[in-house]
């Protein structure tokens, strides 16, 4: 069942007016955001199929860009969004991509500093709710709605294993969890979607477990 | 998951000897895992951001692109001539559904009931029947989960998404929530819910999502408005003990069918119906600065 709460039906609170183009672009924004876990300087989107083509009367721009300075998809701000990060310094950039993708609303994110970037693919799937496909060349699924944790590692045995076991002593239960890998042995990553808010000790202690190389939290 | 049909939602009530909304509410406790006051509150702030959209939408609003806006106040003011045909309750309904589809159109907040476009249906008919029935918070916030449960049927057991099953997918659905969730609210059964929200949908099918320029504004606003009547009228003739010779779960699947069976140009692409109208194209012109292109794939909602 793709729907599990009642609240994906009566919500999400939202600006108007699409709850597929304004506030789930919001949510793929603000995704992005939550994984690069700082204010980036430049911001680089690109609208594929329907998000290409309405972006504009959508507001789908001002929301995608509100979502990545952690807006939610509720703040008035998301209506001056553009305006607010480029008061800030930060570059933007929108690209409309002819490519045909396999979800009519696609909207690829790159956000960067000096220290670093990330780049992630979301689709919205209706009534706000969104997916998030594929991290730094990672496939993966995130449905953006439970809390979650990304645990780049590398692939070897016994990693996922001793990751199951620190959320199972902090009496986190797994909702789903996927793992990817680039190839065998490899860096790898696993999605780990939770029930339960997830207590900070939790993820400090993932991080010095052996072959872990970063521990990323995503709240709701 | 407790149920997954409007059926065994009925049953469970049977056996529970409660409402609908309760159900909704234990079903979301076992989901989340969060408590009872944590689901009521979170509820209760939705209803709060409807009642302000409302409120917003009666001082009048104005989309950006100019095509909606207004229309609620207009209504109000007829409304307070005294001299309406349909009544006073019913063009309540109506024109507080209007109210939020308006602001929608205008980028103001809103709660989406199952969707922005068609987030005016449940507080339309839930405003306007509150200075009827005369409910307690408790009451609306209740309102609000038996929508929602039935929104929740069709979610998973068809479709939400104007892009997948038309419109009937979203004013269609959120009509038929709607007047479940009136019919509880005024006292009736489970069953009655039931019926009311089959005898709802029943009406609806078929209904195409056509908006001009691709934007949630024309008809939308306009389709809320007929959703909300539609609701009401629904509602009563259920609690007058009318029921529906087609059971709702088979209403929901033949909605379903429908939309899978719906050309691609009548599902959100403002390819075709109204939005491909001689007049819906020069707006379009308007709009967009003569520079779109027809489209070819699925647009918002």
């Amino acid at each position: 069942m793709k729907f599990r709460s009642v609240f994906d039906i009566i919500g999400p609170v939202m600006i108007g007016p699409s709850s597929s183009h304004t506030a789930g672009a919001a949510r793929i924004g603000r995704v992005a955001r939550s994984l690069f876990g700082r204010e980036p300087k430049r911001i680089v989107v690109s609208f594929y199929g329907s998000f290409k083509d309405t972006y504009k009367g959508h507001g789908t721009d001002v929301a995608m860009i509100g979502g990545v300075l952690d807006f939610d998809t509720f703040d008035e701000r998301i209506k001056t969004a553009i305006d607010i990060a480029k008061s800030k310094g930060i570059d933007i950039e929108f690209k409309e991509e002819d490519a045909v993708p396999a979800h009519p609303n696609t909207a690829k994110v790159e956000i960067s500093d000096a220290n670093g970037s990330l780049e992630l693919i979301g689709i919205s799937i209706g009534g706000g709710k969104i997916e998030i496909t594929e991290l730094n060349g990672f496939e993966l699924r995130l449905s953006g709605n439970h809390p979650a944790i990304l645990v780049v590692h590398n692939d070897r045995y016994g990693t996922i294993a001793a990751v199951a076991n620190v959320l199972a002593k902090f009496a986190i239960n797994i909702g789903h969890m996927e793992v990817a890998r680039k190839d065998v042995g490899q860096e790898a990553l696993m999605t780990i979607e939770v029930d339960q808010n997830i207590d900070p000790a939790a993820l400090s202690e993932l991080e010095t477990l052996p072959n872990i190389i970063q521990v990323t939290q995503i709240a709701e | 998951m407790m149920f997954k049909n409007v059926k065994e939602l009925v049953q469970l009530t049977e056996e529970r000897n409660t409402s609908i909304s309760e159900i909704m509410i234990t079903q979301e406790m076992e989901v989340t895992g969060k408590s009872r006051e944590d689901i009521f509150s979170q509820m209760y702030r939705n209803l709060e951001v409807m009642e302000q959209a409302v409120e917003n939408g009666l001082k009048g609003v104005k989309s950006l692109s100019g095509l909606t806006g207004g229309d609620a106040v207009k209504l109000q003011a007829y409304i307070a001539s005294g001299k309406t045909l349909s009544g006073h309750t019913i063009l309540d309904a109506v024109s507080k559904a209007v109210a939020t589809n308006e602001v929608n159109a205008a980028m103001g907040t809103i709660c989406a009931t199952p969707t922005a476009g068609s987030a005016g249906v449940v507080p339309g008919t839930l405003f306007a029947v509150k200075q009827t029935l005369k409910p307690t918070k408790e009451q609306m916030v209740r309102f609000l989960f038996t929508s929602g449960a039935f929104g929740f049927v069709v979610a998973n057991n068809a479709s939400i998404s104007g892009a997948a099953g038309g419109c009937q997918a979203e004013v269609g659905s959120a009509s038929g929530m709607a007047a479940a969730a009136i019919v509880e609210m005024a006292g009736g059964t489970p069953q009655q819910s039931a019926e009311a929200m089959a005898i709802t949908l029943k009406n609806m099918l078929g209904l195409v999502c056509d908006p001009v320029a691709g934007l949630v504004e024309v008809p939308c606003v306009k389709r809320n408005a007929m959703g909300a009547s539609n609701a009401m009228i629904a509602a009563d003739m259920a609690l007058a003990g009318i029921t529906s010779r087609i059971p709702c779960d088979e209403v929901i699947d033949a909605m379903y069918k429908i939309g899978q069976t719906m050309p691609t140009a009548l599902r959100e692409t403002a390819q075709g119906g109204l939005a491909a109208t001689p007049t819906a194209r020069e707006l379009e012109k308007k709009i967009f600065g003569g520079v779109t292109s027809s489209r070819d794939t699925e647009t918002a909602r």
